[in-house]
């Protein structure tokens, strides 16, 4: 059924700390290997060692750039994937109830056995968490690797999803973010940890933490020129360099 | 967003036919309904065609075409469900109110009846589909109520000038003189809420940002430096659809002319010339004119709207 359940069990659901991340993409590319071998599998690739490789992927890690009006500079890697949202609008818009999100532990999910394929999930996620896959003809996204988390047949500390137990920075964790005495809780509450487009109405389950503020006094306040403008610029140069630029320009 | 073609033939298709039901409904009760049986044939037979080969061909966009008949079960939480669902069981009003009309199986006074059931149900689709896209707050320019006024004005606007065309080729005198008064009033409010569509999404403040796409808002500006993978991905491919501004600009002027001030002058020198053959001429350039330019309007619908998703991706705000 594609209506949202009243409330769940737990709130299972990750936080991204990206004041930790440092871009290495390890997370998407063990959650690839991890999603291509279980419930999710095939996790298609097209031309994948060809030209123009494209594929299925449940975690993207973007890098982005921001400059405050002052002109300081910070990069920032970015790790996006599902957000569980708690009114997740990729379910409610299914109109096979393929898409779910489940009762006890909020984890949405799709059913492929009954999806048709109408991408009307991806239009409604403001996230860019489900990834059509061409080749089933059926839509798949993070399952907060589900059949890892609850597998009894790992050792205890590995039932967590792939792209946790992999990042060598730690800047992923995983828990129960109903509960406000777990240690995802707690982070969250200690860094002020946000939600991704709140505007959207889709209450996520993840939370992100913001990079910390930058220290001052140290390293000046504004990154070395960029080689474009350095090319024009005589600043700096000596008296030759500059009397032969003065003459040719 | 990708424009599809199956999805702009469905949404073309499908609101010119449920505009003609709609049509010949009014007509019924204005008893100008000719109850003949070639004309009935072919105006009914095109209406259910429009509509089934709509219908059909938006399937052919789905992963899984065989289950399509599983997209009828979850009417209580999604538009696509509740559209398909309407559009089957409008069948059956609109089936009944064909089969009166065109071999009189019944008194006409119950083939009102049915027809409008059968005009409530064709709008009722119409809406459920424009409610698809105005339910989307990822993309603003669908989430509006012009999208609603679009969907529910421009099906029977283009269903009102095919009707006026085929009723002028049989000479109907009553009937064309109401369908060319209904065509009119249609092409112009169809004008008019297709200038406040373009008006409001040209206009609207922007409802997402790069800022609150990644929380990093309060950092300055945010620029994608480094992307998650070096060829388009699905994401892009459906979500990331651009056109050249000057394409839009074009394709609007293209969408105006042809679909509504070319319809519209044609429709009202039909009203002035005497029936004959320079009336069908000027009917059939508009229905033409129409076509096209509806279709340019449906394909704009898509590739001008911009989703949060690009916010990821180097758009600013959406």
């Amino acid at each position: 059924m594609t209506s949202l359940p009243e409330t769940t069990a737990k709130k299972l659901g990750l936080v991204v700390d990206l004041d930790i991340c440092v871009g290495c993409h390890a997370c998407a590319v063990n959650c690839k290997e991890w999603n291509a071998s279980a419930k999710s599998a095939p996790l298609t690739d097209y031309d994948p060692y060809g030209k123009k490789p494209d594929g299925v992927w449940f975690n993207r890690i973007h890098t982005y750039e921001t400059t405050d009006d002052a002109g300081h500079g910070q990069t920032v890697h970015f790790p996006r994937s599902c957000l569980h949202c708690e009114d997740a609008p990729c379910v409610t818009v299914c109109p096979t109830g393929a898409s779910y999100k489940r009762e006890e532990d909020g984890i949405v999910l799709v059913n492929e056995d009954i999806c048709i394929g109408c991408k009307l999930c991806s239009w409604a996620c403001p996230y860019g968490a489900r990834e059509y896959d061409e080749n089933e003809g059926v839509m798949k996204k993070c399952t907060l690797c589900v059949d890892k988390i609850y597998n009894e047949n790992l050792p205890e500390e590995s039932r967590v999803p792939a792209c946790v137990s992999t990042c060598p920075a730690g800047a992923r964790s995983f828990g129960d973010l109903g509960d406000p005495e777990s240690e995802v809780s707690k982070l969250v509450a200690a860094r002020g940890g946000y939600d991704l487009m709140p505007e959207q109405g889709t209450k996520p389950v993840n939370k992100y933490l913001s990079p910390r503020p930058r220290q001052d006094g140290r390293g000046g306040d504004k990154a070395p020129r960029m080689l474009a403008s350095a090319d024009e610029s005589t600043e700096g140069a000596g008296l030759i360099a500059r009397w032969v630029d003065k003459i040719l320009s | 967003m990708h424009p599809a073609k199956s999805v702009i033939f469905f949404t073309t298709a499908s609101g010119a036919g449920y505009g003609m039901m709609i049509w010949l409904a009014v007509l019924a009760v204005l008893d100008v309904l000719p109850q003949e049986t070639v004309f009935g044939l072919l105006v009914f037979g095109l209406a259910f065609a429009l509509i089934v080969g709509g219908l059909l061909s938006s399937t052919f966009h789905l992963g899984r075409p065989e289950r399509a008949w599983r997209a009828m079960s979850q009417w209580r939480s999604s538009w696509l469900s509740r559209e398909g669902l309407a559009a089957i069981i409008g069948f059956v009003p609109l089936g009944v109110f064909a089969l009166i009309s065109i071999f009189g199986i019944a008194e006409m006074t119950l083939g009102v009846i049915f027809g409008l059931i059968g005009a409530g149900m064709a709008l009722l689709t119409l809406y459920c589909t424009a409610m698809i896209y105005a339910s989307l707050r990822t993309i603003p320019a669908w989430h509006n109520g012009w999208t609603v006024a679009g969907y529910l004005v421009l099906g029977p606007m283009n269903g009102a000038v095919i009707l006026a065309f085929l009723i002028a080729i049989f000479g109907y005198g009553e009937a064309a003189g109401a369908m060319r008064n209904i065509a009119l009033a249609m092409l112009l409010a169809g004008l008019a809420v297709k200038l406040f569509y373009w008006q409001h999404i040209r206009t609207a403040a922007p409802v997402s940002t790069a800022g609150t796409a990644t929380g990093l808002g309060h950092l300055g500006k945010v620029e994608m430096t480094g992307s998650p993978h070096d060829q388009d991905n699905y994401l892009l491919r459906e979500m990331g659809f651009r056109i050249a501004r000057k394409h839009a600009d074009k394709l609007r002027r293209i969408a105006t002319l042809l679909g509504f001030v070319v319809p519209i002058v044609c429709v009202a020198l039909g009203l002035v010339f005497a029936d004959g053959p320079l009336n069908l001429f000027v009917s059939f350039v508009a229905v033409v004119a129409c076509q096209i330019g509806i279709t340019a309007e449906r394909w704009l619908f898509f590739a001008e709207a911009k989703h949060a998703v690009t916010l990821y991706y180097g758009e600013q705000a959406v």
